[in-house]
């Protein structure tokens, strides 16, 4: 984590209010280029909401989020042209049912960047070779198991040429067999240098790929570093019991 | 004692035979030749050929797409207001729809054809114009909610998927969340076309010519001409000769989609 690399992001005081119910208190985070971060910690405890704030599918109810130095939460930001740059993969895939896999990767491209058409197939048929999908170009969604579904989700958001991808518990869905394919395309995604923040329950996964493990509970950070402090010897009591829990599995 | 299953069976054998004692009844109770002669006349009927179908039957069709498109563009609109987060916007559907649903369709067909000029010195333009305009009115204020429900019924990781490719809401609304909501809708989307088809048959009140006569108007016309109940027959039949077919070709494009997509 070099610090004087300007952070790909980075979070200033956030918070997010639903109603009385406060979800993050004062978060701050900074994440270099090419580091991924995979963020812990129990069930409500925020960590979703936190990386929904980071595009601004969820609106902060105050502090800041930028993107490459670039203050989103501006009144004059250009939502639409950062979201390009920021990959989603979500835990229920939301691919669209009543589009192609190949559709599914070019509507975008297409509609959002104005690639021509050739352009977009010829990034589909790349992008879906990386995910090892290159033979499901016409199927559509509902034929897939649920790891091709989220292996196409990430080639979608891949194929808009992201600087950096944001994981929503994008295994939890899956059946237990399918999780391993999923997870080795985020870890050559994590090898050839992807910036990625990584909301999950794969604990080894967080060991072997992360650069930071950030452990989260009831809206605040409790603990944050290298994984091997944060998952082999955490300061924290909350970090040690959430640890206990998940790992007795 | 008898147990359930031969009780169930006992009540449906029951059912069926006083169904065809009816039938029977019917039956013969019936003057088929008085019936014949005033509603089955093969003179009369045939005499409407082809005039019911390439005048009558064209108008209602015409008034029907007319009607069905321009309530599709009033649906969905009204339909998108609804679901605003501009309050005044929501307002103003939940009133028009409000309004034009509880009107009777005959009343509101009245206030296009006939108040609306005098109030405001406008005229809908186009020989097919006040009475599509009218039934497009109608039928959009029933379109809007049935579109609404098709629209909340695509999943929230829909529109969010979209947006976080960076889409606008309304790129994301129109490519990928309404193609999915009109899926969902095609069932009460087509209940609807049927019941706009049938409307057709109040434009009568605008005064009809020659020139937009359509299938009831048509039929009551001649039966006033021949004294006779023919025409009503021949009408009826026409009417089922086009639902019928729409219905089956919707089913059946309802089958295919579910077979494409989950």
């Amino acid at each position: 984590m070099s610090e004087a690399m300007q952070p790909a992001i980075e979070l200033v005081a956030l918070e997010k209010r639903f109603g009385a119910n406060q979800v993050l208190r004062g978060i701050d985070l900074r994440v270099s280029p090419g580091e991924v971060v995979c963020l812990i910690g129990p069930s409500g405890s925020g960590k979703s909401t936190l990386l929904r704030c980071v595009n601004r599918l969820e609106e902060p109810t105050g502090g800041r989020v930028l993107i490459d130095g670039e203050n989103i939460c501006a009144t004059d930001c250009d939502l639409d042209r950062v979201r390009t740059k920021i990959g989603m993969v979500f835990q229920q895939f939301n691919l669209f049912p009543h589009l192609c896999v190949l559709d599914n990767l070019t509507i975008a491209q297409r509609k959002v960047l104005g690639r021509s058409k050739e352009q977009a197939e010829a990034k589909a048929h790349a992008v879906l070779e990386r995910v090892g999908l290159a033979e499901k170009l016409h199927e559509y969604p509902s034929r897939l198991s649920g790891g091709q579904q989220q292996r196409v989700a990430i080639a979608r958001a891949l194929a808009m040429d992201p600087r950096m991808m944001l994981f929503d518990e994008a295994t939890s869905a899956l059946d237990p067999e399918l999780v391993g394919e999923v997870l080795n395309v985020m870890r050559s995604l994590a090898e050839d240098g992807m910036t990625m923040m990584v909301v999950t329950h794969e604990m080894g996964f967080a060991r072997q790929v992360a650069d930071g493990v950030v452990f989260m509970d009831a809206g605040v950070i409790v603990e944050q570093g290298h994984p091997d402090e944060v998952l082999g010897s955490p300061r924290h009591e909350r970090t040690q019991r959430f640890l206990q829990r998940v790992l007795a599995r | 004692m008898l147990t359930s299953r031969q009780r169930g069976q006992l009540v449906r054998y029951a059912i069926y035979a006083t169904t065809l004692a009816l039938l029977v009844w019917a039956a013969t109770t019936t003057d088929w030749a008085k019936l014949q002669e005033h509603f089955f006349d093969p003179k009369i009927f045939w005499s409407l050929f082809p005039d019911i179908l390439t005048r009558a039957a064209r108008n209602t069709l015409i008034f029907t797409l007319f009607g069905f498109t321009g309530g599709l563009a009033i649906g969905l609109v009204l339909a998108l207001m609804r679901l605003s987060p501009v309050a005044p916007y929501r307002w103003a559907a939940a009133i028009y729809i409000e309004v034009f649903r509880g009107l009777p369709a005959l009343i509101t067909i009245v206030l296009i054809g006939f108040v609306l000029p005098i109030a405001l010195q406008v005229r809908v333009p186009g020989t097919y114009g006040p009475g599509s305009l009218a039934l497009a009115i109608v039928t959009g204020a029933y379109l809007a909610e049935t579109i609404r429900a098709g629209i909340e019924a695509v999943p929230k990781g829909q529109m969010e998927a979209a947006r976080s490719l960076g889409m606008s809401h309304a790129r994301a609304m129109g490519s990928i969340v309404i193609p999915q909501a009109f899926r969902v809708i095609l069932p009460p989307l087509t209940n609807e076309l049927v019941l706009l088809l049938k409307d057709t048959s109040l434009l009568f009140v605008l005064g009809t010519t020659d020139q937009t006569i359509e299938l009831a108007k048509y039929g009551r016309d001649a039966v006033a001409d021949t004294f006779n109940g023919t025409p009503l027959v021949a009408v009826a039949l026409v009417y089922l000769a086009i639902t019928f077919p729409l219905t089956r070709a919707v089913a059946w494009l309802e089958r295919r989609q579910k077979r494409a997509v989950r």
